[in-house]
C-alpha cells in the first residue's frame, strides 16, 4: 500500500509531535496510559475515542498545560514541560466548545490574544483582519462575541490560530454541537490549512468527518491507543478487507456464482435477492458479469467504502475489554 | 525541573486588558456610586458639625476623615466597611469566571505562564480600586478647601497620603481573599457568597464574638470587676482576637494616623502615661510607628492569600 510506504518515510523524516509511553495520573486512575506515537509534518492526524478516554489530557499535556506524569512528548522538538512558551508559541489550540469575552467584538478579541503571542502592534491589525476574512467573519468584526453563533465562535477560534501562524493546529472537537453546513465550511477551513503545510491534530467522535479530513487516526480507549493508521489500512486490520460489495438480484445460484470471484472472502445471503461481498478489491465489475452470467435480473450494485465507523464499531463493541491491549 | 522563560510575559497585557474591563464594567459602576455617595453623606455631615465646632484645630482636614455625627458613622468608618465590598466585587469572579466563559484554556494556550494572567488580574483590580479611591481622596480634601476654607498643612497631606496607601493594601487583603475563592469554587456565585459571608462574619460578627471569646481563654478576674476595671488580660485577649480581622488592622491603623493625638493602641497602663502630655498630638514618624504593625498586617496577610491562590490555580486542572 503507497499510504503506508509514506507514512514510514514520515515517521522517519519529520515529525513535529512524537510521544512516548505518555502517561497521565490522577491519584490511582490512569487517563492516559502510556501512549505512543508520532505525527508528520503537513498531516491531518485525528484522535478519535469515546468521551473521557483521555484525547482531551493527551493535548493538554502537548500544550504543558498539564503535568505529565511519565513518558516524555516532543512537540517541534521542544519539551512541553519545560519550554511551554516556545511550544505555545508555535502550536494553535482550539479548545473543547471555545469561549470568548463577551463583552468585547470578534477583532477585540483577537487583538487580546494577538498581544499576548508577543506580535508587534503593527503587525495585530492586518493578520487580524486576514484571518478574519478568510473564516468568513470580516463583516461581523466589529460586534461584540455575544451576539456569535456556535459556529462562528469555532470560526473565530480557528482565526486565531490563523493569527498565530501555527505550525501546528490542535482541535479538540471542533465540529461538535455544529449544524452541518457550519460543519462543512468548518472542515473546509481545516482542509485549506493543511493544503498550506500546517499539521493538524484533531480529536472527535464525528467519525464520517473525521475519516473525510484525516490522513490518519489514533483510536483512543481507556487512555490507551487502540489502533493507529490510515483509514483503508486499518480496515483491512479490523475488519479483515477493505472493500464491501452490495448485490441486489434476483436469479437462481447468484451466492454461489459470487462466492467464486477472486478476491471475494466472504458472501452473505441477506434476503433473497440481496447478496453482501466482502472482497480485498473493489469486485463490482465481476460481480456484475456474474449476475449476468447465470441470466439474473441486477437490480443495484453498491459498495461501501472502507467506514471508520464499522472499523470503531468492531473496535468498541465487539471486542471485550480484557484482550485490547494488544491490538495496537 | 525549571521552566523556561519569564514568568512576567504577557503580564502587562492581561493588566491593560482587565483593568479596561474594570473600570468600564457596571458592576465597578455601581460600587463607586455607592462608595461616593455614602462617602459624600459621610463628609456632608463632617463638615457641618465641623463648622460649627472649631477653626482652631491644626488637623482639620484630618477631621474630615475621622468625625461622625449620628446617625452617620465617619468617612474612615464607611470605607472599612465599603472598601471590602468593592475589592470582592472586582475579584469573586477573576479565576472562575475565565473557567466558566471557557477562555482559560484557549488564553493559556497562548505563550504566557499562568503567572502573567493571575497577577495581571490581581494588580489591574487592585490598581481599579486604587485610582477610585485616589478619586475620592481628591474628593475629600477639594470639598475641605470648599467648604472649610482652610488650607490643609503638609503633614495633614502625608497623613492622609498614608491613609490612601494603607487603603489600597486593606483592599487588597480582600482582594486576595477573593481571588482565593474564586480559584477554590467553580461557581463564582458560590464564591461571592462565601467571601461575602467572611466580610460579614468579620466586620458585624467578630467585633461581637471576639470579648466573649477572649473571657472563655483569660476569664476576668473578679477583683477588677469589684473595682470597676476591665481585666488586663481579657483586654488584651480582646484586642488581639480582633486583630485577626482586617477590619480591625485597618480601623486601628488609620486611628494613629489620622487622629495625630492616638499614643496607643492597645490598652494603656496608668505608668505608661507618666510624663505624657494628654491630648498632644503626635509628630508625624511617630504616628506611623504606631501604625506599623497593622499596616505590616494587612500587607502580609495580601502577601499570604494571594500565595496561596498562586499555589492553587498553578495545580489546578485548565479543563472544566
Amino acid at each position: 500500500m503507497t499510504e503506508q510506504q509514506s507514512e514510514t518515510r514520515n515517521e522517519r523524516r519529520d515529525l513535529v509531535i512524537s510521544a512516548r509511553g505518555l502517561t497521565r495520573r490522577y491519584g490511582r486512575t490512569v487517563v492516559v496510559d502510556a501512549v505512543d506515537f508520532g505525527i508528520a509534518r503537513g498531516e491531518v492526524f485525528g484522535l478519535l475515542g469515546p468521551n473521557g478516554a483521555g484525547k482531551t489530557t493527551t493535548i493538554l499535556m502537548m500544550l504543558g498545560l498539564t503535568e505529565i506524569s511519565s513518558g516524555e512528548v516532543s512537540v517541534l522538538g521542544f519539551d512541553p514541560a519545560r519550554q511551554p512558551l516556545k511550544v505555545k508559541r508555535r502550536v494553535g489550540y482550539l479548545p473543547d466548545a471555545v469561549g470568548f469575552y463577551d463583552q468585547l467584538t470578534a477583532a477585540e478579541n483577537l487583538a487580546y490574544t494577538a498581544k499576548l503571542m508577543g506580535l508587534a502592534r503593527a503587525e495585530r491589525a492586518g493578520r487580524i483582519e486576514a484571518a478574519l476574512a478568510r473564516v468568513g467573519l470580516a463583516e461581523v468584526a466589529a460586534k461584540p462575541v455575544a451576539t456569535f453563533s456556535r459556529g462562528m465562535r469555532q470560526r473565530l477560534g480557528l482565526a486565531e490560530i490563523i493569527v498565530k501562524r501555527a505550525e501546528i493546529a490542535i482541535l479538540d472537537e471542533p465540529t461538535s454541537g455544529l449544524d452541518p453546513q457550519a460543519t462543512q465550511e468548518f472542515l473546509g477551513l481545516i482542509g485549506e490549512l493543511k493544503a498550506e503545510g500546517v499539521t493538524v491534530l484533531l480529536s472527535s467522535h464525528m467519525l464520517d468527518q473525521v475519516q473525510r479530513v484525516c490522513d490518519r487516526v489514533a483510536l483512543f480507549r481507556a487512555g490507551r491507543i487502540e489502533l493507529m493508521g490510515a483509514v483503508p489500512e486499518l480496515a483491512v486490520k479490523v475488519l479483515g478487507a477493505g472493500f464491501v460489495v452490495e448485490v441486489e438480484a434476483e436469479g437462481a445460484g447468484i451466492a454461489r456464482r459470487l462466492a467464486l470471484i477472486p478476491g471475494v472472502t466472504k458472501v452473505e445471503t441477506l434476503a433473497d435477492d440481496r447478496f453482501r461481498m466482502t472482497a480485498e478489491r473493489d469486485v463490482r465489475p465481476d460481480a456484475a458479469r456474474a449476475v449476468v452470467a447465470v441470466d439474473g435480473a441486477l437490480r443495484k450494485l453498491s459498495v461501501d467504502e472502507p467506514s471508520l465507523e464499522a472499523i470503531y464499531a468492531h473496535c468498541f463493541q465487539a471486542q471485550p475489554a480484557g484482550d485490547v491491549r494488544h491490538a495496537a | 525541573m525549571r521552566r523556561e522563560g519569564s514568568p512576567f510575559q504577557g503580564l502587562s497585557t492581561v493588566f491593560v486588558k482587565e483593568l479596561a474591563d474594570h473600570v468600564s464594567s457596571i458592576r465597578m459602576l455601581m460600587l463607586e456610586l455607592l462608595i461616593v455617595f455614602t462617602a459624600l453623606a459621610a463628609l456632608y455631615e463632617a463638615i457641618s458639625s465641623l463648622r460649627q465646632t472649631t477653626a482652631e484645630d491644626p488637623f482639620l482636614l484630618l477631621r474630615l476623615f475621622t468625625t461622625d455625627q449620628a446617625p452617620l458613622p465617619s468617612f474612615v468608618a464607611i470605607l472599612g466597611f465599603l472598601i471590602p465590598l468593592m475589592a470582592i466585587g472586582l475579584g469573586f469572579d477573576a479565576v472562575n469566571g475565565e473557567h466558566s466563559r471557557r477562555t482559560l484554556s484557549r488564553i493559556l494556550a497562548q505563550p504566557i505562564y499562568r503567572d502573567a494572567l493571575l497577577m495581571g488580574k490581581f494588580l489591574a483590580a487592585l490598581a481599579t480600586i486604587g485610582i477610585s479611591l485616589a478619586a475620592l481622596w481628591l474628593l475629600v480634601i477639594g470639598l475641605g478647601l470648599l467648604f472649610l476654607g482652610v488650607p490643609p498643612g503638609g503633614e495633614e497631606i502625608a497623613r492622609s497620603l498614608v491613609f490612601l496607601v494603607v487603603a489600597i493594601f486593606y483592599a487588597g487583603v480582600w482582594l486576595s481573599l477573593a481571588m482565593l475563592l474564586s480559584t477554590v469554587f467553580r461557581s463564582a456565585a458560590t464564591a461571592a457568597l462565601v467571601s461575602l459571608g467572611i466580610w460579614l462574619f468579620l466586620t458585624v460578627l467578630w467585633p461581637m464574638l471576639a470579648p466573649a471569646v477572649a473571657q472563655l481563654i483569660a476569664p476576668s478576674d473578679p477583683r477588677y470587676a469589684l473595682l470597676g476595671l476591665n481585666d488586663p488580660a481579657t483586654a488584651v485577649w480582646t484586642q488581639e482576637l480582633l486583630r485577626l480581622s482586617p477590619n480591625d488592622l485597618f480601623g486601628e491603623a488609620m486611628l494613629a494616623v489620622l487622629s495625630p493625638t492616638t499614643r496607643t493602641l492597645g490598652p494603656v497602663f496608668l505608668d505608661q502615661l507618666r510624663g505624657a502630655v494628654i491630648g498632644a498630638p503626635l509628630p508625624f514618624g511617630e504616628s506611623i510607628m504606631i501604625a506599623w504593625p497593622q499596616t505590616v498586617g494587612l500587607v502580609a496577610g495580601t502577601i499570604i492569600l494571594f500565595a496561596f491562590s498562586y499555589v492553587l490555580f498553578q495545580r489546578q486542572e485548565v479543563r472544566a
